[in-house]
């Protein structure tokens, strides 16, 4: 036996004893690199994320809401940051993923790419955008790395107070004229086909997902997440009274789950690809921030030096 | 409700708005993830302190918080010309911070002590945040008028900028007058020589150079401001306006 075959043998063995792996102990190339592109990709569309809803806070309808969705977006900063906090502990630098991600080279969510419009979008992003991460991120609490499990734990308690914040914004416009009414209509038809396109593709399009799976960093397959929102989510339409753009929605009493109509493969596709309404907006706009930000940070790394020295001086 | 009180809340309620609207337009594109969330941290806690003087009118005049900064126009701001100046890059985002900084925090100082109750209870909650902001700020002035060449240039460059719009805050509106009178707001010049002597220390500690061969520029206190409040404004009030009436 090599002595390869036993570290990976006993890899395996601790997660399938739902031990936690951490960043010190051994773990096979292939797991540290699937988690090094997951959680960067993660990261990414926190921040990316950002982009979509800051397009509305200047002209948010009252300083209620203006409040609630900057701090709703900062908190997505925040998790940009732990999770690239996470992925650093594998042994790549925030400053290498972001290079990557402005290369083109890493991905982000595909919703992202689809443009914010009106005001209900902010509900809508809230309810739908949001609900699909907690169901995908519920889960990801019990992902076998510990850094990325322990992450989402803390993430999970904020997003559920986004999306009740983005249901509210839609059931307090769902009470209110016929224009916000058709608004909310309108950005639940735009984002909800998009916001089943977040869990991927279907299972047997996916072949990264059964290795996943058998490490454990993946719990539940993409198609079982998406059933998870469906099922979560369509009674909720109910209450706030829209319609959700598909006509084959309908409970099955056998399988105790909603069926629902065939999704739009192709231009999921086309959106991961770089063609969706909005992907070069996105990208200009994060590496637009980050060039202008260049002089700022090689500034503060010079002060940092400059201290630094003064330092080193005073104690000798 | 006195007419040169309102306008003094006004003006202390505007000069918070309308410099968090600015801030605002800066998350989701700062210079590092960790400044992005400062920066929208001092936004959140200045639209905070806004909206406390907002509830304030609202309660004594019977309308809305939001119908104060949602549907004014123009010439009923009371901000100074300070608050609307563009973000412009970092540095002069940094600066036009500091220098407000140095007036609101040791105007909320004083402020504590104002014979209005509900203004010296806004003050004592806020002033823990502004010193905070103020702290924030005068390392970012340091930092970077004594990083590199290029952001020593910058930083010079925008203090040149943004000093004439320092003295506004200090010189008294004739409502400001009359509340001082009344001692609802502190006396101005005490509060000019405490933050000057701040401007000072913090501008030479950042190696830089602090102009006073200026044209001070003021008119946003009484209602005379650049043409870039308009489009705040707009963004701003746009829902209100176009939807009168609606909730949100
Ligand atoms: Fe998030
Ligand atoms: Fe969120």
């Amino acid at each position: 036996m090599s002595p390869n075959y036993s570290l990976e043998a006993n890899f395996q063995n601790r997660i399938d004893n739902e031990e936690k792996i951490e960043p010190r102990d051994w773990m096979p190339d292939a797991y540290r690199k699937t988690l090094v592109r997951q959680i960067s990709q993660h990261a990414h569309s926190e921040i990316v994320g950002m982009l979509p809803e800051g397009n509305w806070i200047s002209r948010a309808p009252s300083l209620r809401r203006k409040l609630a969705l900057l701090a709703k977006i900062q908190d997505e900063a925040g998790h940009g940051l732990y999770l690239y906090s996470a992925a650093e502990t594998l042994g790549t630098s925030r400053s290498e993923m972001i290079d990557l991600l402005h290369a083109g080279k890493a991905k982000y969510s595909s919703i992202f790419n689809y443009p914010a419009l009106s005001w209900a979008d902010m509900g809508t992003i809230g309810w739908l955008v949001d609900g699909a991460a907690i169901v995908n991120q519920v889960a990801l609490t019990r992902t076998s790395f510990g850094p990325y499990s322990r992450a989402m734990v803390r993430i999970c308690k904020e997003e559920s107070f986004h999306q009740r914040q983005g249901f509210d914004i839609l059931y307090t416009m769902s009470q209110g004229t016929e224009a916000q009414k058709e608004m909310v209509q309108d950005a639940v038809n735009r984002w909800w086909w998009p916001s089943l396109m977040m869990f991927g593709p279907t299972d047997k399009d996916s072949p990264n997902s059964a290795q996943s799976v058998k490490w454990k960093i993946k719990r539940l397959s993409n198609d079982e997440l998406r059933q998870k929102f469906i099922d979560m989510t369509v009674p909720q339409a109910a209450v706030l009274g829209v319609t959700l753009p598909d006509p084959n929605i309908k409970f099955n009493e056998k399988t105790g789950h909603y069926d629902f109509g065939e999704i739009n493969w192709e231009e999921f596709y086309q959106v991961i690809a770089g063609n969706g309404p909005c992907n070069k907006e996105r990208l200009a706009a994060r590496i637009k921030a980050h060039e202008a930000g260049q002089w700022v940070r090689d500034a503060a790394t010079a002060y940092a030096e400059k201290q630094q020295q003064k330092k080193s001086i005073s104690v000798a | 409700m006195d007419a040169n009180l309102k306008d003094f809340i006004l003006m202390l309620a505007d000069n918070n708005m309308i410099l968090g609207q600015r801030l605002g337009e800066w998350c989701g594109h700062g210079p590092v993830l960790e400044q992005d969330i400062a920066l929208t941290n001092i936004a959140l806690d200045l639209i905070g302190e806004a909206r406390t003087y907002y509830q304030y009118l609202a309660e004594k005049e019977g309308k809305a918080e939001d119908d104060y900064p949602m549907l004014r126009s123009e010439r009923a701001f009371k901000n100074v010309l300070l608050v609307e100046q563009p973000n412009g890059h970092w540095g002069q985002t940094i600066v036009r911070q500091f220098l407000f900084d140095c007036w609101h925090y040791f105007h909320l100082e004083a402020m504590v002590e104002s014979k209005d109750a509900t203004l010296a209870a806004i003050a004592e909650k806020s002033i823990k945040e502004a010193r905070y902001h103020l702290t924030f700020s005068g390392e970012w002035m340091i930092r970077l008028g004594d990083g590199t060449e290029e952001s020593h240039e910058k930083m010079q460059a925008s203090l040149n900028d943004l000093m004439p719009f320092f003295d506004e805050m200090f010189d008294p509106a004739s409502y400001e007058v009359a509340c001082i009178n009344q001692q609802i707001s502190p006396d101005l010049s005490s509060i000019h020589s405490k933050a000057i002597a701040k401007v000072q220390s913090v501008v030479s500690e950042a190696t830089l150079d602090l102009p006073t061969d200026y044209f001070a520029r003021k008119g946003g206190k009484t209602g005379l401001h650049s043409e870039y409040l308009g489009h705040i404004l707009s963004e701003m009030q746009y829902l209100q306006r176009a939807y009168p009436g609606a909730t949100w």
